[in-house]
Parts: structure tokens; sequence; C-alpha cells
């Protein structure tokens, strides 16, 4: 059981980073912390993402240099790349996401004058 | 030749034009409008030659860049989507026209290119997700959209921004679990292409990976697209957002949700596992009555018009997707007509809450009294907008309705034909109160003569019609309900009939 556990150990660790990040959106009434919540849940699915691109000893995939015409090329000696590239417009989306966030924070706060969920849904119904 | 351009054009045109608007807009401000209806007559012109070639030469394949896929991003476009294409361009060309007074009105000046950026950026994100035949890329296009509907909804007043932050919540929990359903096709097949995976996933189809990575995607989608007990986030931020964001979103969003449903579960998967291997269609199906008898009965608790009409929504998205809970060729008839006739409803329905907020102020539904005096045109449309939603013939809503009915008959599912007979009737009654409530004239019983009473006299109301601006296109929306009702069996035999997967 252990030796399962820890032969997948990528896996678990971002199912524990999606679960704090739900717990965060889910539970907490501030808004900040919201946020945050928000921010783990993508970096997990980021870090998933690279997790499975990985492979032991094997290196960036540029393949050139000496006699690369000549060599066969060995997909094992080489990490999967297109990971990488999903992940880089993903990053570039949560980026975007926290930027939108952010903003609408600041508005809210400029309006209510708080970040306490249950304080802005008062001062809305005001 | 420019044709075999078409799946490109539809999506680059507008993406370009809409980093264009903030720089003319501040040149010009009344130069943004005539950008945002140029990049969308292209994307309409796009889409109905799209739609002529497809009933000519069949399923067209577009590779962007001239890569193959499985490596490049490959657009497809059949007949299902190219529907949906010239449904999304028309209404939102309509929309555009609509909003000019309105968001006059309701913006300061130097915020209008903002606005329009926003448009029309949204806009080429939904027209992405549907021809996209990639699922990454239909993750990164339903972000666009949903960016920026989240960013056009806080320009509203109110409530606005905090809406607007629980729909970014809720909207990147729905697109994280979409991307991690992806990741987990990915692991197994290596492939993010739609058709490639159709050809790979067969084989797996036991495997648990694919498993969850399928209802990792139809959790994603369902929580976009405001599916039952995801909806949560629908009814404040479509509520606050300004009216002509409303009459936009609301009815496109949602259903290219549903859209991007079907493709999934019946392009991407092959309906025999969708429906086969896993209780997912079930499960859907009594989420969806449930959909339907929440936002009908939530719809009769509501004083806001908007927000009435939000809860309508969520009924809706019920509809299409008992269409396709129910999988079998009349109910998903039923479902993709809907998403059709769905857009024009609520983009009907929106746009006269909007002109009579724009005209009036008015949101409380209690406070439409005399409003045929003053609004009859306005007033007129809302009515049939309303009985389409009802589904009285021959307005498009009966149709579609018609066919969800007979294909829950012949599934032999009776609690679904009841449970859209019960909403039938829910929904007439909520909107004969509307209906009644503007139409009707109190009598005054403890006054006999009436003449007398100066206070409260019709008579004295004037008219204050909206707009021309605003008038034609909700005329040309209301006349599109007539027309897709009249001719849903021309639709359904030269396109929806083909829309259908061949083994189902």
């Amino acid at each position: 059981m252990i030796e399962y556990i820890i032969s997948k150990y990528n896996y678990w660790m971002y199912i524990v980073l999606i679960l704090i990040g739900i717990y965060a959106m889910m539970a907490k009434s501030n808004l900040m912390k919201k946020l945050i919540g928000m921010c783990i849940f993508q970096w997990a699915i980021i870090f998933y993402f690279m997790s499975i691109s990985a492979k032991r000893d094997a290196t960036i995939p540029i393949i050139g240099g000496h006699g690369a015409h000549t060599a066969a090329v060995h997909a094992v000696d080489f990490v999967n790349p297109l990971p990488s590239v999903l992940m880089l417009t993903a990053i570039v989306v949560g980026v975007a996401t926290t930027g939108i966030a952010l903003a609408l924070l600041i508005v809210i706060y400029r309006k209510y004058g708080t970040f306490e969920e249950d304080e802005v849904i008062e001062e809305i119904k005001k | 030749m420019i044709s075999e351009q078409f799946p490109a054009l539809i999506v680059v045109t507008p993406l370009i034009l809409s980093l264009f608007i903030p720089v003319v807009g501040w040149w010009k401000r009344k130069l943004c409008l005539p950008i945002v209806l140029a990049a969308l007559s292209v994307c309409m012109i796009s889409a109905v030659g799209l739609l002529n070639m497809v009933q000519q030469h069949g399923v067209i394949h577009y590779r962007l860049g001239g890569w193959a896929p499985p490596w490049g991003i490959e657009y497809m476009v059949d007949h299902l989507n190219a529907l949906v294409l010239i449904t999304i361009s028309f209404v939102a060309i309509l929309i555009t026209i609509y909003s000019k007074d309105s968001v006059e009105q309701e913006f300061p000046e130097h915020k209008i290119p903002t606005f329009y950026t926003l448009f029309l950026l949204n806009i080429t994100g939904l027209l992405g997700i549907t021809i996209t035949a990639d699922i990454f890329n239909l993750y990164v296009l339903l972000e666009i959209a949903s960016f920026s509907a989240y960013a056009i909804i806080a320009m509203g007043d109110r409530g606005a921004a905090f809406a607007s932050f629980r729909y970014v919540i809720f909207g990147t929990i729905g697109a994280c679990f979409y991307l991690l359903g992806v990741g987990h096709l990915y692991i197994v097949t290596g492939s993010l292409n739609m058709l490639n995976l159709a050809e790979l996933l067969p084989n797996l189809y036991y495997s648990k990976v694919v498993l969850v990575g399928f209802a990792f995607i139809l959790l994603g989608i369902g929580i976009k697209m405001a599916f039952f007990p995801l909806h949560t986030w629908l009814p404040d931020a479509y509520t606050y957002a300004p009216s002509a964001v409303s009459a936009l979103i609301a009815p496109l969003m949602t259903k290219v949700g549903a859209y991007a449903m079907i493709r999934v579960m019946f392009t991407v998967f092959e309906p025999n596992f969708s429906i086969g291997l896993f209780p997912i269609t079930s499960i859907l199906g009594w989420l969806a009555a449930a959909a339907i008898l929440f936002g009908s009965i939530m719809a009769l608790a509501q004083k806001d018009f908007k927000r009435m009409l939000c809860f309508v929504i969520i009924a809706e998205i019920g509809y299409i997707v008992i269409g396709i809970a129910v999988a079998n060729r009349t109910g998903l008839t039923g479902a993709i007509l809907h998403i059709v006739n769905d857009v024009f409803m609520m983009a009907c329905l929106f746009s006269v809450a909007g002109a009579i907020i724009y005209k009036t102020g008015i949101r409380d539904i209690y406070q439409f009294r005399y409003l045929h005096r003053k609004m009859p045109f306005t007033m007129a449309i809302l009515v049939i907008g309303a009985l389409s939603v009802v589904g009285v013939p021959p307005l498009c809503g009966f149709f579609s309705k018609w066919y969800l009915i007979l294909g829950a008959f012949e599934a032999k599912n009776w609690i679904f034909v009841v449970v859209l007979l019960i909403s039938t009737l829910i929904n007439a009654i909520l909107f004969f109160r509307v209906i009644e409530i503007a139409y009707l004239e109190p009598r005054e019983p403890g006054h006999a003569h009436a003449h007398a009473h100066n206070t409260g006299n019709p008579e004295g109301i004037k008219r204050e019609e909206a707009p021309l601006s605003m008038l034609i296109p909700m005329f040309i929306i209301a006349a599109g309900i007539i027309l897709i009702g009249v001719f849903s069996g021309e639709i359904i035999a030269r396109v929806i009939k083909f829309a259908i997967p061949a083994t189902l």
C-alpha cells in the first residue's frame, strides 16, 4: 500500500493541492483567501501536467549537435515537450485569471471597504 | 480561394479587430461600433459560406498553419457547428446594433472602446469554441470567452463586481476540471485532436483513466454552462451585468457550453460509450429534470424581471441536457434545435428587459403596469418571446419541446415527459403573470366614476417607445423566433438530421 502511494507520489501531491485549493475556495469567507485557493488549484493542475512529461535520465527535447543526422533518436532520452507547451498557455491563462480577480477585488474593496464575503453581501443588499 | 480560408477567418477576424478597437477608439470613439459590425459581418458571411460548403461537400477539415493533425490544430466544420456558428454570429450582429444606445446611456464615453473590445473578444471565444476540433484549443478559447465575460459583467452597477468575482471563482474551477480531464485523456492517448481521440479511445474505454477524464470534462463543461447543481454563479452575474451584456452573454455562453457537451459526448467519445458503459446519461437526465423544476419554480419566486429570466435559462439548459440524456435521435434533434431556439428566445427576452430598463429604469415585474401603453412594440416582442418559451405553436419553442417530449416517450422515460409538461405549465404561469401585469389595467372598485379620478389615469400615460436602433434588432429576433418555428421542419431535414451521429 505504502509502495503504491510512493510510486505515484506526483499524483498524490496534485490531489492534495487541488483539495486544498477547493477547500479554500469553498469554505473561506475572505475573498482574498478564495483567490489564493484558486491559484493553488490552478498550479496543482500545472504541476500535474509537468509531472506526466518527466522521465528519469531524460534531457531537454532538442535534437541536434554532433552527428544528429546519423545517430538514431530515442524518445526515451527526451522529455515530452508537449505538456510543457500546453502549460505555458495554461500559465498565461492562470496569470490572466489572477489579474482579473485582483482587479475585481480592488473594485470590491473600494466600494464596500471589506474582503469578508458576508459583509459584502450585506452591503449589496442595503 | 477565400472560401477555403473561412474557418480561419471566422475566428481570426474578430480576434484581430478586437485588438484594434482600443487604438481606433482612442482616436475616434464613434468608430468602435462599425468595427465590431464589420468583424461580425465577416463572421456571418463565413458561417453561411461554411454551411453551404458543408451541405455540398461534407465535413470541412481546416489545418491551421498547414500542420497536419494530430500535431497541428485542426478546425472542423460539420452540420452541427455550422448551424451554431450562424446562430451565434447572427444574434451577435443584432445585439451589437441593439447595444449602441444602451451602452451610451450606461457608461461614460471613455469606457466605450473597452466595452466593445471585450464584447468582440467574447464573441471570438464563442465562435472559436464552436469551430475548433482540438480539445486543448477549446480550453483556451473557453477561457478567452470567460475572461471577457468576467470583465464585461463587472462593468455593471451595484453588485456586479462581486457577482463577477464569484463567476471568476466558479468559472476557473470549471475550466481547471476541464483541463484536468484533457490531461487524463492525453496521458492515455497522447493526442489532443478530437477526431484522432475518437479513433484511439475505443480500445481504452474500460480504462479508469478515460472514465475519470470523461467525468472531469463533463463536470468542467457543466459548471461553464450553469447546469443545475453548478449554476449558483449565474443568476447574480447575469442580473447585475449591463443590459447589452446580458442580452449577448445570457443567450450565447450557456448554449455554447451545451454545444461543447454534445461535441464531447458524441464526437470525442462514441455514443455507445457515453450511453452504455457508464450511467452518465441517466445521471445527467435526472439532474436535468431537477434543473428544469428548480429553474422554473425559482423563476416564479423572483420579482426582478432579469433575475427571473436567469432562472428560466437554468431551466432551458435542463431541457437541452434532457434531450442529450434520453440519447435517441429524436431527443438529440430536440436538443440541437433547442440550442438554436433558446439563443433566439433568450436574446429576445433579455433585450426586452434591457429596453425596459433603458427607457423606464424598471426591473421589478410588479411595476410593469401600463407598460403596454408606454412601450407597445417592446411589449409585443415580449409576448412573442414569452409565448415561445411557454411553447405555443407556431413559435420555435414549441417544436424543440415537442421533439424533446417525443424523445422522452421513445426512451420510455415517463417521468421526463411529466417534468417537461409540468415545466410548460409553470412557464405559462410565469409569463402570463408578467403579461397580465403589463397589459391588464386595474379597475378600481372604490371609484365607480373612474373618469373623475385622475391619478393613475391610463390616458395620461405618454408613449415612450425604445429607440429604433433597439427596436429593429428586437423585431428581427422576434421575426426569427416565428420563422424558425415555421421552418423548423426544413432546418431539421436539411441540417440537424446530418448533425446527429450515425450510430445513435
